[in-house]
Formats: structure tokens, C-alpha cells, sequence
């Protein structure tokens, strides 16, 4: 273990003992993600009468003005998992006195996120056939909670967000006749404003914990926000997450008749196909401009580390997808 | 330039080479991911250096056309985004579309051929420089 890693443990046995009431001693630590400013630990308490907890630590050392803080994101979590989402429990939000930063900690949920794997292997199967219809009734679920529980929650409706990348991507100063195209639609098409509910922002497959019985935790509300919820139906279908399984619009895994038909059961109203597919476009352009900005670099700052450099070649791809979205030959 | 032997292709796919069949087997976790990420990249130099030329070329001419005008490539795909940007053309302009067609499809044989979408109209013939579009 690194200095800085046997001092967070340090910290961690501090905490944990407090809450716990009893000495904890911390083991396996290790980073599972995360840059400079957002880390995503995994460590585990043993229990003296042997077995233990297995715990995820979400930290943000620097805490920038954009997003959101580690505290709403683990005010949203908790929201969630009483609102019957699946959700891995929160157990402690990080306080000024553990001085370990900005974050909380939370239980940890076995399964697999994996994408490829949860798409491909035997022992989720039947679980695939239940996922579309699954992921709809979460998303009702998300869509449905209180927004005036939660403080903290950006507004980020259509015309923020079309004005957002719009203005990242003319900042860019790339010119890409299809993304010109896509702009265009966009304009001419924004769906009418719908009174704002909470998003979750980052729906897709990629972010959820599945084991062979179904979905057991929604991951990375960090982007949640208030919105249209459209939104979220149409990121689950973007391309992108489908993992070349291009024939399941829904995640690589469903149909969207399953999906909508499962939000329904729990919305009770009709989904506009029409406006999932103004999101889907939507999505498909955000990704695609997301691209072309995670390997934007300025001559100053040196080479791009390798996945950042490449990143920026998958723009096409959204250009591709964008073109068939928009020739309606889907 | 004059000739040079081995060709600039050649260089990059012996890297290439190197990379995935001697450093590849001998790392792990994410030196392992990123030398994958490394060959990729390179890859994606490999083809560029292979049909880039010739993509551009049919591009401008394709531009020339639908533009009535001639230039250089990035004047005329100034003026094109300018026309999309203001209306003059859109989606309902079959050339526009045929244009875009073929020159996304050729970004995406440079950049990553196994995509999904790029398989999928590459197998119903949708990429061609004879460009048919039904």
C-alpha cells in the first residue's frame, strides 16, 4: 500500500470504529476508479467471529463548483432506495472531522456491471429476457420521487441542455457537417417542456449490478438532475449501450415495447414514442460531442493518455448512428 | 518525400505487432488494457495511412457537386456546415444524405470497421463510392 492509501485506511478504522462503537480494522483497500477528483474505493471490515462487511467509498478530494457534491448524490442514493429502487445501502456520509474529503460510504453489492458479460453470459439469460421490462419500471420509480425531497438537483431541461453542448461543441471549433445536421433536427424538433422530475442521468447499461435473478443496484447517480424523463428511456437506448447487439434497442439486452410497457405499469401513463426518440437523438449527439471534448487537449499540457486519445475516434460512430436516427431507417 | 523503405506502414504495424505479441502477454491489469488501447490506436493509423488519401479525394469531389463549387476539402466542408448551419441544405436533400452516407462510413472504416452500425449498412451495401442509397 502506497503511503497515501495506508493513511486513508488509518482515517477509515477511525471512522468506522466510531460508528460501529467497537475497533475496526480496515482490509483490501483498493482504488477501483477515479482521477484526481473522484475516487471510488472498495475495502472490507472483518468481524472478529469471522466473515465481515465489504464497503465502496465514494470520495471527492477537491471539490469543484460543477456537479454535485458527494452529499446530494448520497441524498439522492438514499432517496432512491426508499422509493424501492434497488440501490446499494449508503451507511455513513462523510463529515468535516474524518478529514478524508468530500464523500460516503456504502455497502458493497456483488454482481456483475459489465456490460459484455451481463449481455453474453449463460447465467443471465433468463434475467435478459425481464431486464428491458425491469429497467422501465426503475426508471418510473426514479421518475416519481418527490423532487421537492431533494436539495441540490441542477435543472437541466431541454433547452439547458441543447444550449450546453451546442455551445461545447462550437467552442471545439471541429466542424462536423452531421453534428451541424443533428444540431439543426434538434432545434427544429425539442420536444415541449414537461414540469421538471428527477433524472437519473446516466441510465444505461454499464450502471447497473445484475445478478441471475435481476437487477440489484442502480449505480452513479452523480448526474442526476431535474428534467424530462424521457431522457433517461432514450440514454438506455443509445447505440453506444448496446454493445454491438444493435437489434436490442434497450441496453443490447430488450425491445422497447418491453421497456415502455414496464414503466407504464408503474407510471399509469402512456409513453410518447416521439419523444423518446427526440432523446435518443438528443443522447446520441451529448455522447458523440462528450467524445470529441474528452480528447480535446490544448498544445500546452503534453500527449493525451492513450484512452483519452482514442475516445475521440468514436465521434463517428455517433455521426453514423445519428444519420440513421435521423433518416428514420431504424 | 522520397521513397522510404520500410514504408510509414510498415513501421506502425511492426509496433503494432510488438506490442500485442510481446508486451501484451507479459502485462497485466492496466498496462495489460492500455497496450490493447495502444494497439488500437495504432491501428487506426494503419488504416488512415492506407485509405485516408483516397477518401478525401473522393470527398472533395463528392463536395465539388454537391456544392457546384471547387475548393479544398476543409473550404469546402466550411461551406457545406455553413448550408446545413442555415438551412440551404437538410435532411430532405437526397445528395446531402448520400454524401454524409459515404463519408461517415469512411471515417468508420478508419476508425473502428467492427461498429455495429458500420457492419450493418457495410453488409447491405450502404458504403460504396458507387453509393447507391435505396
Amino acid at each position: 500500500m502506497s503511503p497515501s492509501t495506508v493513511e486513508l485506511a488509518k482515517k477509515l478504522a477511525t471512522l468506522l470504529s466510531r460508528h460501529k462503537g467497537q475497533r475496526c480494522e480496515i482490509t483490501q483497500l483498493v482504488a477501483l476508479s477515479g482521477g484526481a477528483n473522484n475516487q471510488t474505493w472498495r475495502f472490507s471490515v472483518p468481524s472478529s467471529t469471522g466473515g465481515g462487511d465489504n464497503y465502496i467509498l465514494r470520495l471527492s478530494s477537491v471539490q469543484t463548483d460543477q456537479g454535485m457534491t458527494k452529499e446530494v448524490e448520497a441524498d439522492i442514493q438514499r432517496a432512491a432506495g426508499a422509493a424501492h429502487i434497488p440501490v446499494a445501502p449508503v451507511t455513513w456520509v462523510l463529515t468535516p472531522q474524518d478529514s478524508i474529503g468530500s464523500g460516503y460510504i456504502m455497502s458493497l453489492v456483488e454482481g456483475e456491471t459489465i456490460p459484455r458479460k451481463i449481455l453474453r453470459d449463460e447465467q443471465y439469460a433468463q434475467m435478459r429476457n425481464q431486464m428491458a421490462f425491469s429497467c422501465g419500471q426503475h426508471a418510473a420509480r426514479i421518475h416519481a420521487i418527490d423532487p421537492l425531497k431533494l436539495a441540490g438537483l441542477e435543472l437541466m431541461d431541454v433547452d439547458t441542455q441543447i444550449s450546453q453542448y451546442e455551445e461545447v461543441y462550437r467552442g471545439s471549433g471541429m466542424r462536423l457537417p452531421v453534428i451541424e445536421l443533428a444540431l439543426r433536427w434538434i432545434h427544429n424538433n425539442r420536444p415541449t417542456p414537461v414540469p421538471p422530475q428527477i433524472v437519473h442521468g446516466d441510465y444505461r447499461n454499464g450502471n447497473f449490478i445484475v445478478g441471475p435473478e435481476g437487477i440489484r443496484a442502480i449505480l452513479d447517480w452523480e448526474l442526476a438532475h431535474l428534467g424530462d424523463p424521457m431522457e433517461d428511456l432514450a440514454w438506455l437506448c443509445v447505440n453506444s449501450w448496446r454493445y454491438g447487439n444493435w437489434d436490442k434497442p434497450v441496453g443490447g439486452f430488450g425491445q422497447r415495447e418491453d421497456l415502455f410497457s414496464g414503466y407504464e405499469t408503474i407510471s399509469g401513463t402512456p409513453i410518447d414514442p416521439c419523444r423518446v426518440h427526440f432523446w435518443e437523438v438528443m443522447g446520441t449527439l451529448k455522447w458523440g460531442i462528450m467524445c470529441m471534448m474528452m480528447s480535446a487537449s490544448d498544445e500546452q499540457s503534453g500527449p493525451l493518455a492513450v484512452e483519452r486519445a482514442v475516445i475521440g475516434r468514436r465521434t463517428s460512430e455517433t455521426e453514423l448512428d445519428l444519420l440513421e436516427l435521423l433518416t428514420g431507417d431504424r | 518525400m522520397p521513397e522510404s523503405n520500410p514504408t510509414t506502414v510498415q513501421l506502425v504495424e511492426a509496433v503494432c505487432a510488438f506490442l500485442e505479441n510481446d508486451v501484451m502477454p507479459s502485462s497485466q491489469d492496466r498496462l495489460a488494457f492500455d497496450t490493447r488501447v495502444a494497439v488500437n490506436a495504432l491501428k487506426i493509423v494503419a488504416r488512415e495511412l492506407r485509405l485516408g488519401a483516397s477518401l478525401d479525394e473522393s470527398e472533395q469531389q463528392r463536395l465539388s457537386g454537391l456544392l457546384g463549387q471547387n475548393g479544398s476539402l476543409d473550404a469546402l466542408n466550411d461551406l457545406l456546415t455553413a448550408q446545413i448551419n442555415t438551412g440551404v441544405l437538410d435532411s430532405d436533400t437526397p445528395d446531402l444524405m448520400n454524401h454524409l452516407y459515404q463519408t461517415t462510413m469512411g471515417k468508420l472504416q478508419i476508425d473502428n470497421p467492427r461498429y455495429s452500425t458500420y457492419k450493418r449498412l457495410h453488409d447491405k451495401g450502404k458504403n460504396g463510392d458507387q453509393g447507391s442509397l435505396s
